[in-house]
Formats: structure tokens, sequence, C-alpha cells
């Protein structure tokens, strides 16, 4: 028999805390994540369905898809001007720019959605009488403009919201308290990673004469590819699934400014358990996707992803 | 400026990043602070003084502390696991260690519910547990109330609830600040420490738990501060009730249900103030492990 080496455990002790380990992440991770599924399931496929179909339910899927498609983009556009300007300079405050950008980590989704009613409330700084006083002449100009055809759906819809400019509990307040929330996400992921790769090859780039955006869309983009596509999945993810600060801005309405996550607290709070696990399976659903993206993109870019988020 | 900056985009990006940030970030934060600030001093102390917000903060604070200290424990076990062992699965465990990340909180928060609720697959067993407990032992007091509890509610609807939620949402943070920490441990140490005689327990005792030690407060005080702002996992399993089980980010809303923004805003800043605290504290100790590292 071989000696076992100095610096590892008595096969024993490894068996009994592989096992612990083991016990502690399937009651702990896995039995929640198969709890959803079988309560969604528990009343059958034709309940499941049926409350996935629901008008209100969808009209939830659409909200949560429009204020992620919104605020996923604007926040991955800074994530990566951010770690441009962290990583290829040296500047005054840089480390202090970089606890900035943590702080949305910091701050309590309720005082992400609480801030928003603070400026845009009806007792706020800019209130919606303040506001649609500011924009009368705008809506009127957009009112008259959508009385001609073409463009009139859409001029029609703005000249609504002109004359009744609301922000907060309606669909602009979900999308800000939204980009608040998921803000830090992509820039998180690729500050390491770009900081770790250097700026060499942009400066050979520039030194071969090729412009601002050729550096980047040909240097630097084929190389935080993975990172930058794990960070925008983590951002929608979480915007997708974003509850407290939503919750403070959306004013519930049924039917208009419920997302799905405070759709499944309508349905839960009023005892539709499967309907409200039903709609939990598909942002359950979003989560093992994002998960398992995770450790493809770990797997492709051979890069562990550092960090907690 | 002493070096010339070669490659371009310092404008471009220091404007937009610098007007985003100030437009999404500092600005609507600086509101929540002046709203709070137009109150005096004797108005903050007599809103942060009410029972209601006392009892608030002793469940969130020590809830969160008791489940960051939890986490941690439970942290370094499945850590070590991942790290030094080899066996099947230990890569999809190791990406089911951020489902708590991924999961929306909301989701979270009723499955916990539906799990530890006394009917729930193990709200039931505990609820038993707790009522064999109860008619042999009869015991009294504090302890005794505390039985009965669960014997009536599970896990659920009680600060148990509440803690339950915040160990789920702050055992992943613990994990991955000790995971590239431990990967990095030498092996020679351990080996310098067993050629001189210690024996495995020793050497994890006074070796590799030291080095250990910096990593495991950064989580901890991660997942405290995650904890402390929690609102989504915890409102279903906590049952809610003012003064018993509700915790701060709900008495915030409460607040803002009954339009008293002034009391919404100092209570939301107070908690606000503790969080930068804590991130100014996890950045310090981020630098130690850093420095350490190198």
């Amino acid at each position: 028999m071989a000696l076992r080496p100095s610096t590892t455990e008595s096969p024993l002790v490894r068996r009994i805390l592989i096992s612990t380990a083991l016990l502690v992440l399937s009651l702990f991770l896995l039995l929640p994540l198969t709890a959803v599924f079988a309560e969604a399931l528990r009343r059958g496929w034709e309940v499941f369905l049926a409350s996935l179909h629901d008008e209100v339910a969808l009209s939830a899927i659409h909200l949560t898809l429009m204020a992620a498609a919104i605020s996923v983009p604007l926040n991955t556009l800074f994530g990566v001007s951010a770690a441009w300007l962290i990583t290829k300079y040296r500047f005054k405050g840089r480390a202090f720019l970089l606890s900035l950008i943590d702080l949305p980590f910091a701050v309590s989704p309720v005082i992400a959605g609480l801030v928003w009613v603070m400026i845009f409330g009806s007792k706020g700084w800019l209130p919606p009488t303040a506001m649609a006083e500011a924009l009368a002449p705008a809506a009127r100009l957009i009112a008259s403009l959508a009385e001609y055809d073409g463009f009139g759906w859409l001029l029609a819809d703005l000249a609504a919201w002109l004359a009744d400019p609301k922000i907060v509990f309606a669909f602009p307040g979900i999308v800000i308290a939204t980009v608040f929330v998921t803000f830090p996400f992509v820039a998180r992921e690729l500050i390491p990673l770009m900081e770790s790769q250097g700026s060499d090859q942009e400066e050979a780039a520039v030194t071969l004469g090729a412009r601002g955006w050729q550096i980047f869309l040909r240097v630097t983009l084929p190389n935080i590819k993975w990172g930058l596509f794990y960070g925008v999945l983590l951002c929608n993810a979480r915007a997708m699934g974003e509850f407290g600060a939503v919750s403070v801005v959306s004013g519930h309405i049924r039917g208009e400014t419920n997302t799905l996550p405070l759709h499944i607290e309508v349905l839960y709070n009023e005892y539709q358990f499967s309907a409200a696990f039903a709609c939990a399976t598909l942002l359950a659903f979003l989560a093992i996707v994002t998960l398992g993206m995770k450790s493809l993109v770990e797997h492709l870019s051979g890069h562990q992803s550092s960090g907690h988020k | 400026m002493a070096k010339r900056r070669v490659i371009p985009g310092f404008g471009l990006s220091m404007g937009f990043s610098i007007t985003y940030l100030s437009l999404i970030i500092l600005i609507p934060l600086a509101a929540l602070f002046i709203k709070a600030a137009g109150l005096g001093w004797a108005e903050w102390w007599n809103l942060l003084t009410t029972p209601r917000v006392i009892a608030a903060t002793k469940l969130t604070f020590g809830a969160s502390a008791a489940a960051a200290s939890v986490s941690m424990v439970m942290g370094l076990l499945v850590t070590w696991v991942l790290v030094r062992y080899d066996f099947p699965g230990r890569r999809l465990l190791d990406a089911m260690v951020d489902l708590p990340f991924a999961l929306p909180t909301a989701v979270a928060g009723i499955t916990l519910t539906q799990i530890y609720a006394p009917n729930g697959w193990i709200g039931q067993y505990i609820s038993q547990c707790a009522s064999w407990i109860q008619t042999n032992y009869q015991p009294g007091g504090w302890l005794g109330g505390q039985v009965e509890d669960l014997a009536a509610k599970g896990a659920a609807y009680s600060p148990i609830g509440v803690f339950i939620a915040l160990t789920f949402i702050g055992f992943p943070f613990v994990v991955r600040t000790l995971q590239p920490v431990m990967e990095d441990l030498g092996a020679e140490i351990e080996e310098a420490a067993a050629t001189l005689g210690a024996n495995r327990w020793i050497v994890f005792r006074r070796v590799i738990l030291p080095l250990l030690v910096p990593a495991l407060i950064t989580g901890f005080t991660l997942a405290f501060a995650r904890a402390i702002g929690e609102y989504g996992s915890v409102i279903f399993i906590s049952g809610n009730l003012p003064m018993k089980t509700e915790i701060l980010p709900l008495l915030i809303v409460a607040q803002l249900e009954q339009f008293k923004y002034e009391a919404a805003a100092v209570i939301a800043s107070a908690m606000l103030l503790v969080s930068f605290a804590l991130l100014f504290l996890i950045n310090l100790l981020q630098r130690r492990l850093d420095w350490q590292h190198r």
C-alpha cells in the first residue's frame, strides 16, 4: 500500500467531509430548486400551462422583457466604457471611481427604488405636476404632429405620456430602478478581466496606426467577448428577477405595472400557489441557464471568474 | 500631466462613465440624503428610536450576523471540499454554489417558505420534532416558547425563517471569496509542518486556517452587508409581524405605503450609512487580501 502524502487527509475524513458538503448543498440549494418545479406541477400540466397563458401573466412577462431590453444595453454600454477607463488609463481618483461603481451592491434594493420616489414622487424634486408643466409645450407639439398620419401610432403614445408624465408608479420608474440595481454587473465582470490582459496589444495597435474604434472592435473586443457575454447574462438575470426595487416604484397595477416577480408575489399572496410557482419556473429556468452559461464560458475562455456578485 | 496617454478614448470614456454614474447613482442617492438631512438631529433621533424601528434593527442585524456566521462555517467546508478533493459531480456542485446569486429573490422567498412551512418538505420534520420535544419534556420559559413556535409554524414565519433566507443569500459570498485564496495556498508550508511532526488537524488549525482568516472575514462581511439590505427572499418567509418579524427594508416600504416619506428617507439614510461603512471595511480587507496574495 502506498503511503498517504502528508498534505492530505485520511480517506475516512475525506469521505465524511465530501458527504457533509454534498448533504449541505443538496438540502440547501438543490432542494429549493427542485421545489420550484415540483410545486408548479403539483396540480398537473394543464394548470401549469394555463397559469402561463393567463393574460395578466403574459403582460407581466412582456413588461419584464421590455424593462430588461432597455436597462441591460444601457448598463452594458456603461460597463464597457467604465472598464476601458479604469483599465487603460491611470488617473487621479481611479480607486475612488472603482469604489463608486461597486456602490449599488451596498444599497438595499428597497432603497434603490426609494431614491427614485424621492426624486419623481409627488413630494419629490420633480413631481409629476411640475414635469407636466415643463413638458406641456412639447406635449402640445407632439400631439399636433400625431394628428398627421404616418408615425401617428408611435407619437400618440408619446403625446399621451408627455401630457401626464408619470415616472414613478409607471413603466419608466421600473426601468430606472432596474438600471440602478443592475448597474455594476458588466463593469465588475470586465474590469478584472481587462486588467489581467494588460494594454500591450492595444498599444501595439496604436503604433500600427489603428484608430480608436478600430482598436476596440478588432483588438479588445475579441479578447473580452466571453467575459462581456457573461457580464451581460448576469446583468440580464438580475434585471429580469429584480423584486425589491421594482416593487417600490411600480405601484402594483395588475396587468399594467406588475413585472413577472411582482406578479408572482401577487399570486402567492392570493394563495394561488400553483400559478405563482408556474411563473417562478420561468425565472428559475433563467437562473439555471445563466449558471450553465457561466460554466460554459469558464470552460471556453479558461478564465475563472473571480468575484462576488 | 506627466505621462501622455497612448490609447485613445480617454475623454469619451471618462465623460460617459462619469455622467452616467452621476445620473443613475450619485444624484438619486444625494436626493435621498438631502431629503433626510432636511430634518434636524432631534427628528432623526425620534424617528430612529421608535420601538418598531429598534425591534426591526435588532432582528435585521441579529439575523444577518447569525446567517453570515453560519454561511462562513458552511462556506469553509464546501470550499475545502471543492478545492481539495476530486469526486464525481464536483464541477456541477461548483456551478450550483452560485444559484442564490442567479435565482431571483422573490422565487427564493416563496420556495423557501414552501419548504420550511409546517407542511413543507423540511418544515414538517422540524414541526414534528418540536411537537415531540413539547409533549415529552414540556420545557418552559424562552426555550419552551421557541419550541412551541416551531411546532406550530415549522421554521417559517419566525426570526428563524429570516435567518434561513439570509443564510441562503449569503452563503455564495463566502465560497467565492475563499476559493481563490485556498487555490493559491502552496503545499510547501503544509509539507514543512508535516515534517516537523504536526498532524493533519494541527496543520489545519495552526497553518492553513490563519492564512484563510482574512478571506473568511471578507466573506463574512460581504454576506452580512448583503443580508442587511435583503428584501425579496425574506418577506415571504418572515410573516412580517411588526415588532416581531419585520426587517428594516420592509419597515421602509411600510412607511412609504403610509406616505411617511421623511421617516422612510431617514431610516434608509441610516441604513445606507451603515452599508457604506461596511463597504469601506470590505475594500480595506480586500486590499489586505490582494497584498497578502502577492
